[in-house]
Order: C-alpha cells, then sequence, then structure tokens
C-alpha cells in the first residue's frame, strides 16, 4: 500500500522519533508512506468562525495535493490521507467536513485557489494511522510482532483531538478502544483510567504554564496511580506538556516520580522487532529505555 | 457588577452578532450545567462555560471580559456531551475573535522569554498565535 | 353498460358562490353535452329543497351520474353520499366540484376569471363522473375476540375491562408473571401507597376471570394481520413443570429450591439478590408457579445435575417441554407492550459498567423495598445523590423527549430513604423539576421539608475514588455558579424511558408506526390518542409513551372501551376507495408486491392480487406498475387522466397553469382553510384532490404537462404527522422518473416538485405559489412540440 503521507511540523522536528518509528513501522507491515510533495502547515487549529473561509485554505491546498498525487499514480489508496499528529489530523478533518457540507464554500475555496489547476471535490479521506492499523487488522499486527510487551502497563493517552468533537473524531468520543485494541495486539496491558481524555492543557502551555502543570500533574499521577509503566500518545502537543513539562513537576515537588510518555508508533515499532536506533529516542524528556530495557529487550 | 440586567436592542445586537459568529442558538441552552460540570479548565476561569453561554444569551457584552474566553481551549468535552448538541467552544471562539478582530490579544509574542520561546514547539507555539492574538 | 345520463347541479351557497361566479354561464357552458341530461342551479343543494331537487331530477330524468358544485367535500360529502342512496343511485357515481373553497372564496375581486376557472373545475368533474362506476361497502363480520399483548398494569387493567363486559380476552405476557413493572416498585407517587398492594388484586383477577385466558412465559411469534381480522401465533416456553391441569400436585414445598446448587441473580430483584435456577419470579408472582431457568440450570448445561427431579415428592419436574405453539384468532388488539429503562451504559460518563455504587432507579426500588430489613440485602451508604434525566431530555442519546416520571419516582425514592434513615442526607441533582400532576407539587415540598437537598445542575460525570467504594460527582450549581466536586457512597442514575424490543416486533407484526420518539403512533394525538392506524389494532401505556400510573390505567381503560365500541359494531364497512387489480392485464412482474408498505398485495396463480383487509388506501403501489394494471378505485387512471383533461380544458394561450396534486389530508384541506379565510393565491393554480401523493404515477404528470401544465406540485403531508409516511419517498421516485422523460423533451426539472403541506401552512402557500406564478410567467413557455414529445 503506498498512501499519500501528511507530516506536519512537529514530525519533522520536535517530533521526528514519532515520524521516524512510524515510517519504519509501516514499512514493516508493507504500508509505504509517500510524503506529499509541497505539504503545508495546516494551520495546528481549526478556526471555528462562521465567516472564516481563509483558515481553511491551508488544509484544503493540501488536500488538492492528494489528488494531484493520486492522478500521477504514485500512490495507490482510493483517496486517503495519512495523517500522524492528532492535531494536523482533526484540524484537516475539520475542513474536509465542511467542505463536503457546504458546497458554496468549497466552490468560493476553489475561486481563491484559482491558480491550482486541480480542484477540491471534497473526495478525500483523511486518516490517521491508527485508522490505517486498524483497517489492516490489530489481529494481523499482533501475527507480526517479534518482541511482546507482555508485563509492559500502558497508560494511552487520548487527549482531544483524536476523538473530539464526534463527527470527525476516530473512535467513540466517551468511550475509546482503538488504543486498548492496538496495545493488546503488542501483548501490552491497557491501563484503564478516567485521566484518557481529559486535555492536556494544549497550546495555554504557551502563555499558561501553570494551569498546564496543575493538570498534567494530575494525569500523570493518575496514570501512575492506576499502575502504568508508561503512557502513550498520538499528539505532539500533549507529548510535550506531559513529557517535557515533567521537569518543572519534580522542581515543584521533589517526590514527584517521573513516567515515560512515548509515541505508540514507538511501541509499535519495538514490537515489531525494529532496530530501536533506527527510529530514535531523542525526542523523549523522561528516558524510557531502562523501562523498556529492564521489562522488554533485555527478556 | 451591577445586579442589574436591561435587555435591550443593543443586548439583541451583541446576542446575534456571537450567533452569526459561532453558528450556534444560544437561546437553546437550557443551562443544565453539563458543560460546566465536565470542564477541565473550569477551576480556572472566572465564570464557568454555562454561565458565559447565558451571559450570550442575554446579551452581556460584559462576557468579553471574562478571562474563561482564554482558557478554553478547544477540548470539545462540553461540545460530545451537551444534550441539546451546542457546541460551546464555538461560542467562546467568537467571543475571542471579537476581541481580536478589534486588535485586543491576549497574547503578544514578544512578551515571552527567549528561552522559553527557544523551548517551546512549534506547534504550540502557532496554536496560541492563532487563538489568542490577531 | 346503460347510456350514461349526468345531472349537473350548481349550488349558490346563499350567494358563496353566486355572488363571484356567473352560474348561468357555467351552466351555458355544461348544457348540451349529449350525456347532460339536465343542469340544474339551486340556492342551497344541501338544504332540504336542494337534496329533494337532485332526487326529484334523479327518478324523473333517470340519472345514473351526478355532479354537485357547491362546498368543499370535506363539508358535505357525507350529506350527498346520503342523497344519492335517497335518489336509489350509488354513492360513488357521485362527483363533487369545490366551487366555494377553491374558487368563489378567494377570488371574490376576480369575478369573470373566478367563472372560467369554474368551468374548468366543473368540467373536471363532469369529466371524472363519465367513468366513475359503483362501488359496494364490504362488511366484515366481527367477533368478542380480543388480544392484549403485555401484562403489565396496562394489560391487566385493559383486559379485566374487556372481560368484565363479556369479551373474550388472551393475555399475553412474554415474562413467567404478570404485573410488568409496577410490580416491581416499591410504593408508587405521590400517595406513597405500596405499589404490590394495589396490583396484586388486579393480578389475581386476571388470572382467575373466566373470559381471561392468560398466557405467561409466552411470545407472539405471528400475526398474520387483517383488519378486524388477525391470525395469532404464540410461543410458549418450557417452564420444565408439568402443567396446570397436575398443578394441584405441586405443593409449593419448596425442597427442589432448597436442593438446587446454582445461584443466578434474581433480576425481578433487580439483581441486588440472588435466586436458584428453580424458582418462582416473585413473592406475588402470577402464576404462582415455579419454572426452571434452563440458561444456568446444570441439567441443561451439561446434564450433571438433576436433583429438584429426584426430591420432588410430587413428581412434577419435566426436563423433557419443548417450546408450544398456540394459535387463534381475534378480532381486536390492544398493545400494551410497555417499556425498558433506559441503559446507563448510553452515558458512559456515569461508570455504571465500573462503578458498583451508582445505581439505576429500578434498583433502587428494591434496595429502598428492602431497606428496613437487617441486615439490608444492599446497605445505602450515609451520602446519596440522585442524577436526574439520565439518558432522556439529550440529544447526545438521540432522546429528547421527557420521560416524566423519573422526577417524581427520585422524589420518592429519596423521600422513602430519608424516612426510613432519617441520617441520610440525601441530594437530587436536577434540570427542572417537573411536579405536574395531582399531588406532585405538594409531594415535592414535602421532600424539601424532609431535607432533602435539590441541587441544579445535570451531573456531567462520575469517578471512583482511589482506593475506596466512593463515588466522586462533578456537576455545576447552576444556580450559585459553583462546581460541585463531593464524594457519595450511593449514586441512583434517575435513567429514564425507552421503548423495548417487544414493542418493536409488535410494529413490525402489526405494521404499526412509530412517532419520533420511537414510541408507538397514535392515529391522532388529540381526537385517536390510543387507536392506530390499523383498524382493530389500540395501544396504551408506555407503549405509547412515557407516563405514570394512574395515567396508563386511564389510557388501557380508554383501549378497552375503543374495542368495545368497535366490536359493538358487530360488522364493520370497509372504505372501497382501495387499489385493486385489472387482472387481465396484470403480468406478475411483482413491483406492487415489493413497493406495497402495508404487504397488502400478494401474488396469486401469477396475478397481483390486492388483499382489501389490509390495504390502507394510499396509492403506492399505481406508480411502479409499468403497465397500469394496478389501479385504485374512485381514483382511477381513466378517471384521472379524465380530471386533468377537463381542469385543464380551459387554458388560453399566454396564461400558465400550476396543477396541485394535492392529498386529501393536508395539502387539500390546505386549500379549504384558504377559501375559508378568503385568501387569495394565483388564480391559474388548478387543485386536483388525490388520496395521497404517492398514487400519483410519472405518466399522470407526463399526461399533465401534455395537457397543458406548466408547474406540477404534489403535496402532501409532513411526514411525521402523515397517514402515509412513506408518501415522500415513494414521490421522489417517481419524480426521478418523470423527470428523466421532462430532461428528454428539454422540460426543466424545477417544474416538478414535492412540498409538505399541513393544513395550516396558509402562508407558506399562498407565498410559495404567487412566488412560482411570478416566476413562471416571465419564465420560457414550455412549447406544443415539447409537449407532444411527451
Amino acid at each position: 500500500m503506498k498512501i499519500p503521507y501528511f507530516p506536519g511540523c512537529s514530525l519533522k522536528t520536535y517530533a521526528s522519533s514519532f515520524e521516524k518509528s512510524a515510517i519504519a513501522s509501516g514499512a514493516e507491515l508493507g504500508i509505504e508512506f509517500v510524503e506529499i510533495p509541497r505539504w503545508n502547515c495546516c494551520g495546528v487549529v481549526s478556526s471555528l468562525t462562521s465567516d472564516d473561509l481563509m483558515h481553511h485554505l491551508a488544509p484544503v491546498r493540501n488536500m488538492i495535493r492528494v489528488l494531484e498525487m493520486q492522478n500521477d499514480k504514485i500512490v495507490d489508496t482510493d483517496n486517503k490521507m495519512l495523517t500522524l499528529c492528532s492535531m494536523c489530523m482533526n484540524t484537516l478533518k475539520r475542513s474536509n467536513l465542511k467542505m463536503q457540507e457546504h458546497a458554496d464554500e468549497l466552490e468560493t475555496i476553489n475561486d481563491f485557489m484559482y491558480k491550482e489547476d486541480q480542484k477540491y471535490d471534497g473526495s478525500v479521506q483523511v486518516m490517521h494511522y491508527l485508522e490505517i492499523l486498524k483497517e489492516y487488522g490489530f489481529a494481523k499486527i499482533a501475527e507480526k510482532v517479534k518482541v511482546s510487551l507482555k508485563g509492559l502497563k500502558v497508560a494511552p493517552y487520548y487527549g482531544c483531538m483524536l476523538i473530539r468533537p464526534k463527527e470527525v473524531g476516530i473512535d467513540d468520543a466517551e468511550e475509546p478502544t482503538i488504543f486498548e485494541d492496538f496495545l493488546k495486539a503488542l501483548g501490552a496491558e491497557p491501563v484503564d483510567w478516567r485521566s484518557k481524555k481529559t486535555c492536556c492543557g494544549s497550546y495555554l502551555t504557551v502563555n499558561k504554564e501553570n494551569i498546564v502543570v496543575k493538570l498534567t500533574g494530575k494525569i500523570l499521577e493518575d496514570a501512575r496511580r492506576n499502575g502504568a509503566d508508561l503512557i502513550i500518545t498520538s499528539c505532539p502537543l500533549c507529548a510535550f506538556n506531559l513529557d517535557s513539562r515533567q521537569e518543572l513537576l519534580q522542581i515543584r515537588n521533589p517526590n514527584f516520580e517521573p513516567i515515560p510518555v512515548l509515541y505508540f508508533s514507538q511501541l509499535l515499532a519495538i514490537a515489531l522487532g525494529l532496530d530501536i536506533n533506527k527510529f530514535g529516542f531523542e525526542n523523549n524528556k523522561v528516558d524510557g529505555m531502562p523501562l523498556l530495557k529492564n521489562k522488554i529487550l533485555n527478556k | 457588577m451591577t445586579k442589574k440586567i436591561v435587555l435591550n436592542e443593543k443586548t439583541l445586537a451583541f446576542q446575534k452578532k456571537v450567533e452569526e459568529l459561532s453558528g450556534e442558538n444560544t437561546a437553546m441552552c437550557d443551562q443544565c450545567g453539563t458543560c460546566s460540570g465536565g470542564c477541565p479548565f473550569v477551576e480556572e476561569m472566572d465564570i464557568t462555560p454555562a454561565q458565559l453561554m447565558r451571559k450570550v444569551m442575554l446579551g452581556q457584552e460584559d462576557v468579553l471580559e471574562c478571562d474563561t474566553l482564554w482558557i478554553c481551549a478547544t477540548c470539545n468535552t462540553c461540545t460530545v456531551r451537551c444534550p441539546r448538541k451546542l457546541d460551546v467552544s464555538k461560542i467562546a471562539e467568537a467571543l475571542r475573535q471579537i476581541k481580536l478582530r478589534d486588535e485586543i490579544n491576549n497574547l503578544d509574542i514578544n512578551d515571552l522569554p527567549k528561552n522559553v520561546l527557544k523551548e517551546l514547539p512549534q506547534i504550540a507555539l502557532i496554536a496560541a498565535l492563532r487563538k489568542l492574538s490577531s | 353498460m346503460a347510456e350514461k345520463k349526468i345531472g349537473v347541479f350548481l349550488c349558490q351557497c346563499g350567494g358563496n358562490i353566486s355572488k363571484t361566479i356567473d352560474l348561468p354561464e357555467v351552466q351555458n357552458f355544461v348544457e348540451g353535452k349529449d350525456d347532460i341530461s339536465v343542469v340544474q342551479i339551486h340556492s342551497n343543494m344541501c338544504s332540504g329543497a336542494g337534496q329533494k331537487l337532485i332526487i326529484e331530477e334523479a327518478k324523473d330524468k333517470g340519472l345514473n351520474r351526478i355532479v354537485i358544485a357547491s362546498c368543499s367535500p370535506h363539508f358535505h360529502e357525507k350529506t350527498f353520499r346520503a342523497t344519492m342512496e335517497k335518489a336509489g343511485l350509488n354513492q360513488f357515481v357521485l362527483e363533487l366540484v369545490n366551487l366555494r373553497e377553491h374558487c368563489s372564496w378567494p377570488y371574490k375581486d376576480q369575478p369573470e376569471a373566478a367563472t372560467e376557472k369554474a368551468k374548468d373545475l366543473v368540467l373536471a368533474g363532469v369529466n371524472k363522473v363519465r367513468e366513475n362506476y359503483s362501488l359496494e361497502k364490504k362488511k366484515i363480520k366481527m367477533g368478542k375476540r380480543v388480544l392484549v399483548i403485555g401484562g403489565g398494569i396496562a394489560g391487566i387493567q385493559a383486559s379485566l375491562d374487556l372481560a368484565d363486559t363479556g369479551n373474550e380476552v388472551y393475555l399475553v405476557e412474554k415474562e413467567p408473571t404478570i404485573g410488568g413493572k409496577m410490580a416491581i416498585l416499591t410504593k408508587t407517587f405521590p400517595t406513597e401507597d405500596c405499589s404490590a398492594c394495589i396490583i396484586s388484586p388486579k393480578m389475581a383477577a386476571a388470572q382467575d376471570h373466566p373470559n381471561i385466558n392468560l398466557m405467561t412465559n409466552s411470545e407472539i411469534v405471528s400475526t398474520v394481520g387483517h383488519r378486524l381480522h388477525f391470525e395469532i401465533t404464540v410461543e410458549k416456553k418450557p417452564r420444565y413443570i408439568k402443567p396446570e391441569i397436575d398443578m394441584d400436585q405441586c405443593l409449593i414445598c419448596e425442597q427442589c429450591v432448597q436442593e438446587c446448587p446454582v445461584s443466578a441473580p434474581n433480576m425481578w430483584e433487580q439483581g441486588i439478590m440472588q435466586r436458584k435456577a428453580i424458582y418462582i419470579p416473585a413473592a406475588l408472582a402470577i402464576p404462582f408457579r415455579y419454572l426452571i431457568d434452563d440458561s444456568v440450570c446444570l441439567h441443561f448445561k451439561d446434564g450433571s445435575c438433576n436433583k429438584c427431579e429426584t426430591i420432588c415428592p410430587q413428581q412434577v419436574i419435566d426436563f423433557s417441554q419443548k417450546p408450544e405453539k398456540v394459535q387463534f384468532t381475534v378480532d381486536n388488539i390492544i398493545v400494551a407492550t410497555g417499556y425498558d429503562t433506559i441503559h446507563p451504559s448510553e452515558k458512559p460518563m456515569f461508570g455504571y459498567d465500573k462503578l458498583k455504587n451508582v445505581v439505576t432507579g429500578l434498583e433502587m426500588e428494591r434496595i429502598v423495598d428492602h431497606i428496613t430489613e437487617k441486615p439490608p440485602p444492599r446497605p445505602v451508604g450515609d451520602k446519596v445523590a440522585f442524577i436526574q434525566c439520565v439518558g432522556s431530555r439529550d440529544e447526545q442519546t438521540g432522546r429528547e423527549y421527557c420521560s416524566r416520571v423519573c422526577c417524581m419516582y427520585a422524589v420518592k425514592l429519596a423521600s422513602l430513604l430519608k424516612q426510613a434513615k432519617p441520617e441520610k442526607d440525601i441530594y437530587v441533582f436536577y434540570t427542572d423539576i417537573r411536579a405536574y400532576g395531582k399531588g406532585f407539587e405538594e409531594y415535592y415540598k414535602r421532600a424539601q421539608q424532609l431535607g432533602i437537598k435539590f441541587i441544579r445542575g445535570k451531573v456531567a460525570e462520575l469517578h471512583g475514588v482511589p482506593d475506596s467504594e466512593k463515588v466522586l460527582l462533578k456537576a455545576e450549581d447552576t444556580l450559585s455558579r459553583q462546581i460541585i466536586e463531593s464524594e457519595f457512597d450511593l449514586v441512583v442514575l434517575s435513567n429514564g424511558l425507552k421503548p423495548n424490543d417487544s414493542t418493536e416486533k409488535i410494529v413490525n407484526f402489526l405494521k404499526l408506526t412509530k412517532s419520533s420518539d420511537g414510541f408507538l403512533q397514535e392515529a391522532h394525538p388529540k381526537y385517536k390518542p390510543v387507536d392506530t392506524n390499523i383498524e382493530g389494532v389500540f395501544i396504551c401505556g408506555v407503549a405509547q409513551g412515557p407516563k405514570d400510573i394512574p395515567d396508563t390505567v386511564a389510557q388501557a381503560s380508554a383501549a378497552a372501551a375503543r374495542v368495545m365500541v368497535t366490536l359493538a359494531q358487530k360488522e364493520f364497512d370497509v372504505d372501497p376507495q382501495l387499489a385493486f387489480v385489472e387482472t387481465e392485464i396484470c403480468d406478475g412482474c411483482g413491483k406492487c408486491v415489493a413497493a406495497c408498505p402495508k404487504d397488502a398485495i400478494l401474488m396469486k396463480g401469477g396475478k397481483a392480487e390486492v388483499v382489501e383487509a389490509l390495504c390502507v388506501g394510499c396509492g403506492a403501489c399505481l406508480p411502479v406498475c409499468p403497465l397500469e394494471a394496478i389501479d385504485f378505485h374512485n381514483s382511477s387512471n381513466s378517471q384521472m387522466y379524465a380530471s386533468i383533461n377537463g381542469i385543464l380544458a380551459g387554458k388560453k394561450p399566454g396564461e400558465t397553469r400550476i396543477l396541485i396534486f394535492a392529498d386529501n389530508t393536508c395539502t387539500y384541506r390546505l386549500a379549504d382553510a384558504l377559501g375559508i379565510r378568503k385568501m387569495k393565491y394565483d388564480i391559474d393554480t388548478r387543485i386536483m384532490r388525490v388520496p395521497s401523493s404517492a398514487r400519483i404515477s410519472a405518466n399522470l404528470i407526463l399526461h399533465s404537462f401534455k395537457q397543458g401544465a406548466d408547474l406540477v406540485i404534489l403535496g402532501d403531508c409532513p411526514v411525521a404527522s402523515s397517514l402515509y409516511p412513506w408518501s415522500r419517498d415513494v414521490t421522489e421516485q417517481t419524480m426521478l422518473a418523470a423527470r428523466a422523460r421532462l430532461a428528454e423533451a428539454g422540460i426543466a426539472d424545477e417544474r416538478i416538485f414535492f412540498s409538505e403541506f399541513s393544513a395550516g401552512d396558509l402562508q407558506k402557500f399562498t407565498a410559495m405559489i404567487n412566488d412560482l406564478s411570478a416566476k413562471l410567467k416571465q419564465a420560457e413557455p414550455i412549447t406544443e412540440e415539447q409537449r407532444q414529445e411527451l
């Protein structure tokens, strides 16, 4: 399967190990990520006011690129567009939905982008990597596991953008299970915890750091209390708030016990037996290696 | 703050303006408080999300001075639960936009120290600038 | 057939018609055609003198067809049908022309144009009546046999009322005991009298009544529906206890229960207590008999146990029993299938499946019922919260409706708990307290007096408290605008009511309709509240919509009374205006069979056949027939073509015609209402009365264009209140076919459309027609070549 892949800004910088592990694991499963040529930033957050069409331009332009890739036959998936970052997925999906539901707005947007040869028609299907994996089949993934994650207790952190609002969520907004199913396929034990869909504070980390530290403190404590060894996420911003903000938590509370926060694809890559050096852990602030070595790799 | 509310053309105009921008009908709000009870940020807010809805419905422009609209991070917890399928996050966005279109920003990037700017990932910065500044 | 002799009677309506329409001119216009024997004008056709004139002329001139041009048929159709009988003519060789509501009233200020329009309308009537033929009203004989489905308080009450008035009742209940949900309740609001004490005498009476055949542990598996004649098949599930004839053998000695090694949740006790695999469902079960639950009994699991069989001194255990089918015939049916409570898993944020101390309203009924026992089977901590509106008034669960009983049952349970254990600290979290019934407000006030605290806020989430069985509750107190985050020992979810699976099954068997909330739809919300769209089927209790016990009992008695009224007629007229098949034309393609929403068309000997007892007269089968072999009495294809020819005949060059096929229930009445209000719409509009929009075929639409129509509107009731809610979909399909043909002739799509009208949409209608006619007059006209191409 050759699928158009939209990286987004974080995946090329701050969350490079997310990208590397996802691409490597995909390759192992026969899912080839074909990076969208000339992709542009999606805008991170979706514009919600009814009179603001301009901010939907950026997402739609990326979808035009997908149609072009299809025309050029460099991908072989019907209209699919792969994303890794939860925020990108959410923003792209919301814009796409708006285009699918409002023909007049789609027309206006196409008029704005009159220099594009390809018109957008609402046909692209934005998908998260987790959805692609689910389509591939968690049972099939389980068969390909070379290093079982048995004994590893993992708290799946959905956050917001993966499951809300309902019309773009990849799973039930209140009782999602896709991460749990994924983890079980790898042999890991998913931890049931109340904070799995509690907001980490998102971009308030820029100017209201205190709120974010309080929220993430509670989330991390909840994970610990429920016996999690580590947390997984699919959002680079959640990862920043949950992982990097642990420094501050440690300063404020000397008894704070750090907990590793990984991208789900990193666990997938490990389970598929890929060389850790190839996809890297350079972004993860709290070092998960000792734990992984102790519980999984050295067994 | 006065205890008196006068409902007039001005309050009606403000309500209509927010409703147009947000696409939400605030008269549909039943004031059940589901949004407030589940809001992860509510403790940090000066008025609750349901209160914000109420103020918009009654056209109270002082809602624009509340911290709440800058604290709401569009996590959509309320959106997926509202028994009337209203989207409070869209109301908050509309209120922010009214301020931002008057060039009243909640965030000035120049106020952020260099070292902080350096460590923040671009995903956080772009999102914050989009939501909190014009 | 004998020579056609038509009499046309023009009514002045005391000036209502004649002051606007020049009736003598209309008379001249009609007169002189070969088959028109007489044209008469009279001041009041509906009066004794007017009717006498019709009767005398009919007899004198040997008329065999009558056209009366007067007011709306919704006014005097009955009167004139009776006149026909008095004149010795069949009711259906009559045609009524609506000159008053559809012509003279709305166009008071355009007398000349109105007279021209009147000519078209009368001509349509004359054309139609030529094609009319006699129809006989069929009579169906009825007995006194009634099936009551559901043995809750609604079914019991209806059964007793019917049995007491001498009807033969089959009362079918799927559970092993009757009593339904009411028997589970501890006490009832607002009087706090014991639920069991009120219902158990009625349960016993139902069992003992000589006119009631009680079948418990039994389910309806099929109903072969005929109007007022239903063949029923019931499956009786085995109890594994020898049948009733041998009942005196079982001494209820309980040795079997003591021996049984299996323990299962007692679902009658809502799982707060256990029972054995052999058990009596409840302390006041009717019938008071054992049964074996074969889903848990070890004998059925692996054959490892037959202890009860061995120990039984009377040897009444019979493991070999199989489900048994029983068949019988009834004349009427009452559906009293009750409800389910909304499962709290629909609101996962309340953690019902995970948190031990979160319970449902019904569980709390049983908890409170046992609260004074020492120790109680399910202890309650010190601090208790009730959460209102769980699952109802909630668009997220798709249940917008208010369940109507939860406010009061929460007040009741809280009050009972507080009275039994005054030390408990009790809170009720609500959005609105709806204390609308008799004595409810006072009851609510008394709960406040008892110290129960009511907090206005819908609870957002419940969570487990780490290392504890307490429950953390989060809500906004919307009155103080503070967030409450507190721990409780027990949280009761006041979950609402929802339609149950049994009702769904019956809906499918009997082809009943449901309202948008999913409960059974009554035939009319105001004046037919317990009837359904199927004659002879009545509804009562919560199956029709949430309600409390007094309302349920009242409605059950109402349903029983409606059955009595129906059966008292002893035989029943079937309106002959139904679909029928021209067998000579029918080639047995079966398209009508598939199209019929009521399964009223069968294939017999390679030809379609309409089962008159099932046909509801919507006409949805007509548009699908490629040969026009399926037809409709008194709205037949030949009658329709003739009417169309007449109604469009007067079109002059440069004029436009909007033709509206108006369904008889809504759109036609709407046009009547416009006339009554003297509200004008473009006079070039022509309105034809049809049973429903579904009856109109693509051929009729195309024929209308051929005859000069410039725009065709198909009007029907809003789906929610329609007798034939499927009409819209059928019509959309018909329009697709018609549009394809129009496109070939280069005629635009917009020239046909469907619109929903309720009888009150006065402004909508006039605005729409005036707007359309203005546009039509601007538009490029359809050319004669285009029309002929169709």
